[in-house]
């Protein structure tokens, strides 16, 4: 058997998100090549030629990859993917663009967001904003596959030496282009992989309040999320969302301000190893979930909680 | 230009769903069904869209068994002018959704197809990508804004780390994301004019399109229980936990 891990990368440096696509891989068992897809990405091929177990790393440097453009890429892989067996991504937003296209392509289903292996061909993935867990069968030939990064520990980034091999295949579709991003630049630890992540919710009440989660973060090194109320409200920015359709955190400790627990919050952030609860409705149903829960007013408790960490 | 909306009947989303006792499947007895909330987000910027004069004609189109149309009639009363409801069996897998819609679109030629990013029962976040790649056109996923231009619609994406701005050449896909817009509510004269619109149906064999399956459910169960938390009275007992019980920090 033979897997194909697609890079999450920006160009410049590998994702750990990759590493934790890698981890499931290899439970699948069989060789794991890792595709590089980008422009002038020299450094993310040499780090993901760094992680252990993996026999080549292919890469397709060109300018029509460099922004990851799904018709361009989804092109590529479909081609790549003649070789192998599994076709493996992180469910990262970008990652979540191409891949359906590819598994179209190949005319195959595409598995979403599988957090086990049970067997080749027989995974597990949440469903109804992760109420329910399914267990489905593959019938594929060829299997295309999300996978959720918190539900697998990231696989070692150092240590081996596989072979770097770069690609001659330039597809261009020609139906799209860049224009422009506009990226949240934070000196704090990325959401999805921070270790402590707090939240803030409606309760905040406005976006200049959310300077209250920042001493508690720094004193903690924890990433800073929210759930969808504060971001409609524009307190702070989309890519902070945490839920069903925003990021899926399963830090050791969540901490949740402010915030009532709808399900599509709680299914982002309920695999959290600690979760405390801070609200002054002694009803939240997030309450339901904490290990700690304590019902106060959020404007009291935060800079008390600063002080004493 | 015409613009097609893909609408799904999905479970309320206020409904908490539980797994069967068997395993089999989940429990969808007497639960509220609603229209998929990326779905409404869809035709709401199609009806906008109409609006501004931009489009001409909306149609939706819903692929499931007849239940649907009460869906299709829904995207009716919210302003879309016709439906299509592809008559199938109420699963169908996201692959075999693509091919229909895609025969759809041979059919009417629409210049935009706006299709909800995920719909909140299977949350596969796949259709509308897979459309892109049957249909080979370009794709505008999670969009926060969309401004058709021309021949071209720019369309503003959320993606992991902010918000990334796309051109596509039309006819090109869309999918929703929550912060596109916020769907109205349709108007009760609107939901009666929406039940003399024209709703067309079709069979998947009509569209010439044979409905496979990839992936059999083996079975369904409830996830793991988080055990039972404790309240803390106050900030102090809170860190106290923290650093001595859940050895969390130090
Ligand atoms: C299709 C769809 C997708 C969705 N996806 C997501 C998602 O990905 N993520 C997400 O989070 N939501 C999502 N939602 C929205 C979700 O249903 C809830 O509306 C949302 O999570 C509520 O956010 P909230 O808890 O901040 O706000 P509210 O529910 O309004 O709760 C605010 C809480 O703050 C408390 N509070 C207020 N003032 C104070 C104070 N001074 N001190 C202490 N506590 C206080 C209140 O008691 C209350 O419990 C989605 C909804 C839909 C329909």
């Amino acid at each position: 058997m033979s897997t194909l891990v697609i890079a999450e990368h920006d160009n410049n440096g590998l994702k750990v998100s990759t590493l934790n696509a890698v981890a499931a891989a290899q439970v699948m068992g069989g060789e794991i090549d890792i595709l590089v897809a980008g422009a002038n990405c020299g450094a993310v091929a040499t780090a993901a030629a760094a992680v252990p177990g993996i026999g080549k790393v292919l890469v397709a440097d060109n300018v029509v990859y460099e922004h990851q453009l799904a018709e361009n890429v989804s092109l590529l892989i479909a081609e790549v993917a003649a070789g192998y067996d599994n076709i493996l991504a992180p469910a990262t937003a970008n990652c979540k663009n191409f891949l359906p296209r590819v598994a179209a392509l190949l005319d195959v289903a595409q598995i979403s967001d599988i957090t086990s292996v049970e067997s080749a061909d027989t995974f597990q993935r949440p469903i109804y904003a992760g109420n329910v867990i399914a267990t489905v069968q593959s019938t594929d030939a060829k299997k295309v596959i999300t996978v959720r990064t918190t539900a697998f520990d990231g696989a070692p980034a150092e240590g081996g030496s596989a072979v770097i091999e770069s690609l001659d295949v330039v597809h261009d579709a020609g139906i799209s282009s860049f224009i422009g991003e506009e990226v949240v630049v934070s000196e704090r630890p990325e959401l999805t992989a921070a270790s402590v992540v707090i939240s803030g919710g409606r309760g905040m009440q406005n976006g200049e309040n959310f300077k209250l989660l920042d001493g508690i973060a720094d004193k903690l090194g924890a990433a800073i999320g929210a759930s969808r109320a504060a971001v409609d409200a524009g307190f702070v920015p989309n890519d902070m969302q945490v839920g069903q359709t925003g990021k899926i955190v399963a830090p050791d400790l969540y901490v949740a301000v402010g915030i009532s627990g709808a399900i599509q919050h709680l299914a982002g952030m309920k695999d959290s190893k600690v979760i405390v609860a801070i609200n002054k409705d002694e009803d939240a149903p997030i309450f339901q979930v904490a290990d700690y829960g304590l019902v106060a007013d959020l404007f009291d408790a935060l800079p008390e909680l600063e002080a004493q960490l | 230009m015409k613009v097609l909306v893909a609408v799904k009947r999905v479970v309320d989303y206020n409904v908490k769903v539980r797994a069967k006792a068997d395993g089999t499947d989940v429990d969808l007895n007497n639960v509220k069904m609603s229209i998929n909330p990326f779905c409404e987000i869809a035709v709401e910027e199609a009806v906008r869209l109409k609006e501004a004069g931009t489009a001409t004609e909306v149609i939706a189109v819903s692929v499931g068994d007849k239940s649907c149309q009460e869906q299709i009639r829904t995207a009716l009363a919210l302003g879309a002018d016709r439906g299509i409801q592809v008559e199938t069996e109420s699963k169908v897998e996201p692959l075999v959704v693509a091919k229909l819609l895609k025969a759809v679109v041979d059919k009417e030629q629409p210049q935009l197809v706006i299709l909800g990013k995920q719909s909140i029962d299977g949350d596969n976040n796949q259709t509308g990508q897979m459309l892109g790649a049957l249909a080979n056109m370009g794709q505008g996923t999670f969009a926060s804004e969309v401004a058709v231009e021309g021949d071209k619609v720019n369309v503003i994406r959320e993606i992991d780390g902010g918000l990334q701005t796309v051109s596509l050449k039309l006819p090109a896909i869309v999918t929703t994301d929550l912060r596109l817009n916020e769907p109205r509510y349709a108007s009760l004269p609107n939901i009666m004019k929406a039940k003399k619109k024209q709703l067309d149906v079709y069979t998947p064999a009509d569209l010439d399109v044979a409905v496979t399956s990839h992936i059999t459910q083996k079975k369904v169960e409830a996830p793991a229980e988080r055990k039972a938390g404790i309240t803390v009275k106050d900030v102090e007992e809170l860190v106290d936990k923290l650093k001595n019980e859940a050895k969390i920090i130090s």
